[in-house]
């Protein structure tokens, strides 16, 4: 196992308010394999990411509970200098912005060899041959010319390409992308989904793969965590979570998404409500409110995530009766 | 009503890039360029392509936002162009838009029920009782409770707030709404929602819809008749069901395939289509997609190839896919080709 997080809890600071943003979050990422996480706008998939990178903003947001267990040692306890070391050299994270993740005012080549410096010693030049190498590997045409570019002289399907070139330059041992191509065009996001999948491959790298699109997530997974309100209500292999999915809410997300199988022009089954508010504690199941099998339990009492199979498990006192539904 | 409700003819546009007072040649970025379809009364017309490929410049030209640089637009047979002001006030009131941003395009300053009515207000002068009648009535036609009217949209969901875009644009009854990129920014299961209220809304209101969007999912569920775009071209226009069951055109075959589809089980064979969309400014000779096109013959590199109709009744520009001279070789696809044309 190489993460394991235990009861991940952050909190969001505002002027009257605290927003429970993760309410007590655990899973696993093991060696090599791609997890994906899965969720609507505000359930909390990239505020995991950045509680695990501990890159929360420090004045407003707080992790108060839990652990972050990177190869068996929680790096929630490590100092900010300790943190800086594993953070880009072995678990490396890249955005859905590539524009806004890139500084402006260096090229991309010494961007890269910054990252390959910082972490390894290398020399100047030896870390430029190394940029021009990752650039090479995440096939961007030409690297000996695109070392010398300026982010702005990059379409933004070559940007990512280069950002995921920084991120893999120290080869890490997890790769956290958070809608990596959710801001390319359908054929640019194939282009990069087949070069994640290859790099996966090629190099072993674990990859943590936030993303609210089911099909990325069909296409790229292995394994699957469904998140709502702040946690986490189911967990499967992609296989089982498209074949059963347990809780509801998974269930009527796959069923909102336009499918030519359910035939065109009809009504979508739709999910009714409005997310709740993570202002105030919620009692119950925090889906009650919008699922269809809710009955008055799910009102009264918090489901924790239990197993419906094996390696299937969700928050939902019915998941067999939803399972079979 | 004889004839179709929107005719687009020929419609171009370029953007000059700079001013080039002392330039001999400025040049401009060809965002749209000779784009003609027609969209009937009740019907959901789509334009799907990615970014660049014109579909936004489309969807202000058809509101005059823009004005065109050659071809026509004709609503129930009345040029738009030749419109002057209170014509074209008039003409407004039969087609609204619906923008992508529910942030950004509705006034923060403003409640609901004041947004909603404004356009009818800027027409009539709406007394206080009628003023809420009418709110109250928007609201309840896009599934809106009517006490919502005095909410800012800052109190409101990013879903409810695009459920008041949509009431807006239909506060004045029109016959056809534009709705660019309209589901794009709402959560799948939101985005739903408003699938659905569209759905509904033309069932009841025989509303055309203009549907722009980068998404074929969601084209391939409320489309009538799609059109693909490709630098600023069509490059395959074809009814719904038969353009997603067999796509012709190179392009739009790639563009199916790139989709993500959510099946875990579904194997993926092809590889992406390679390469990225080039410069409108300097479009590549020839059919704009040869660079990238595994099929592209030396013709295609020379020639833009024109738009075909085939036999199941849609249009495809692809010399290698729809040769044209076979078809016009052949009497009786010739003939259709002819009734095509004449639409």
């Amino acid at each position: 196992m190489l993460l394991d997080v235990r009861d991940l809890e952050t909190h969001f600071y505002g002027d009257e308010s605290v927003t429970r943003a993760l309410g007590g979050i655990s899973f696993q990422v093991n060696k090599g394999e791609t997890l994906g996480v899965v969720g609507e706008s505000g359930c909390g998939k990239s505020v995991t990411a950045l509680s695990i990178l501990r890159l929360l903003p420090k004045l407003t947001a707080r992790t108060v509970g839990g652990e972050v267990r990177f190869h068996g040692r929680d790096i929630l306890a490590l100092s900010d200098r300790e943190m800086r070391q594993i953070r880009g050299d072995r678990i490396a994270m890249i955005f859905q912005e590539p524009m806004t993740s890139l500084n402006p005012v260096y090229t991309v080549g010494r961007q890269i060899a910054e990252a390959v410096q910082i972490h390894t010693k290398a020399s100047r030049s030896l870390a430029m041959a190394k940029a021009e190498e990752m650039l090479c590997l995440v096939r961007i045409a030409d690297p000996q010319l695109r070392v010398n570019n300026y982010p702005y002289e990059m379409s933004g399907g070559m940007r990512q390409r280069a950002m995921i070139a920084m991120a893999l330059a120290c080869s890490p041992e997890l790769l956290i992308a958070d809608e990596p191509t959710t801001a390319l065009d359908v054929t640019i996001q194939a282009q990069i989904l087949r070069l994640i999948v290859d790099l996966k491959e090629r190099t072993g790298t674990a990859v943590m793969f936030i993303t609210h699109d089911l099909g990325v997530v069909a296409e790229t997974c292995q394994r699957v965590i469904v998140m709502y309100a702040g946690r986490i209500v189911e967990q499967a292999s992609v296989i089982d979570l498209f074949a059963h999915p347990a809780h509801p809410y998974t269930q009527g997300l796959m069923r909102s998404v336009p499918d030519r199988r359910r035939g065109r022009q009809r009504r979508l089954p739709e999910i009714p409500g409005i997310v709740p508010s993570l202002r105030e504690p919620i009692v119950g199941c925090s889906f009650a409110p919008r699922c269809p099998f809710a009955i008055d339990i799910c009102r009264d009492k918090t489901p924790a995530l239990r197993d419906v199979g094996s390696s299937h498990a969700a928050a939902c006192w019915r998941a067999e009766e939803v399972m079979g539904a | 009503m004889n004839g179709p409700l929107l005719k687009v003819q020929n419609l171009t546009k370029h953007y000059p890039l700079g001013s080039g007072l002392f330039k001999k040649t400025i040049p401009v970025i060809r965002a749209v360029e000779d784009v003609s379809f027609t969209v009937e009364t009740g019907e959901t017309f789509c334009i799907v392509g990615e970014s660049g490929c014109g579909k936004s410049t489309i969807a202000r030209l058809l509101m005059r936002l823009v004005e065109p640089t050659g071809g026509r637009v004709l609503i129930d047979g009345t040029d738009i162009a030749g419109l002057k002001k209170d014509a074209l006030r008039a003409w407004r009131r039969r087609m609204q838009m619906v923008f992508q941003d529910p942030y950004s395009s509705l006034n923060p300053r403003l409640t609901a029920g004041q947004i909603i009515t404004e356009p009818v207000e800027n027409f009539e002068c709406l007394g206080r009782r009628r003023h809420q009648a009418l709110a109250a009535d928007l609201l309840r036609k896009v599934g809106m409770s009517p006490e919502m009217m005095h909410r800012l949209p800052s109190e409101l969901s990013g879903g409810q707030r695009q459920r008041l875009g949509i009431a807006r644009a239909l506060s004045l009854n029109p016959s056809l709404i534009i709705a660019d990129e309209a589901v794009s920014a709402l959560d799948v299961s939101v985005q739903a929602q408003i699938l659905n209220l569209l759905l509904d809304l033309q069932q009841q209101m025989g509303i055309a819809f203009v549907f722009i969007s980068h998404d074929l999912g969601v084209v391939e569920h409320i489309g009538h008749r799609v059109a693909v775009m490709y630098l600023g071209r069509i490059v395959e226009l074809a009814p719904c069901e038969a353009l997603f069951a067999k796509p012709i055109h190179p392009y739009t075959e790639a563009l199916i395939a790139a989709a993500p589809v959510p099946d875990p089980t579904r194997l993926r064979l092809e590889a992406p289509v390679e390469g990225e969309v080039p410069s409108p400014v300097y479009p590549p000779s020839g059919c704009a997609f040869h660079p990238r096109c595994p099929l592209a013959v030396e013709r295609c590199r020379i020639e833009v190839p024109p738009l075909v109709p085939m036999a199941d009744g849609r249009v495809v520009a692809c010399h290698v896919r729809a040769p044209a001279t076979e078809i016009s070789g052949n009497p009786a696809l010739a003939g259709d080709r002819s009734i095509l044309l004449a639409q």
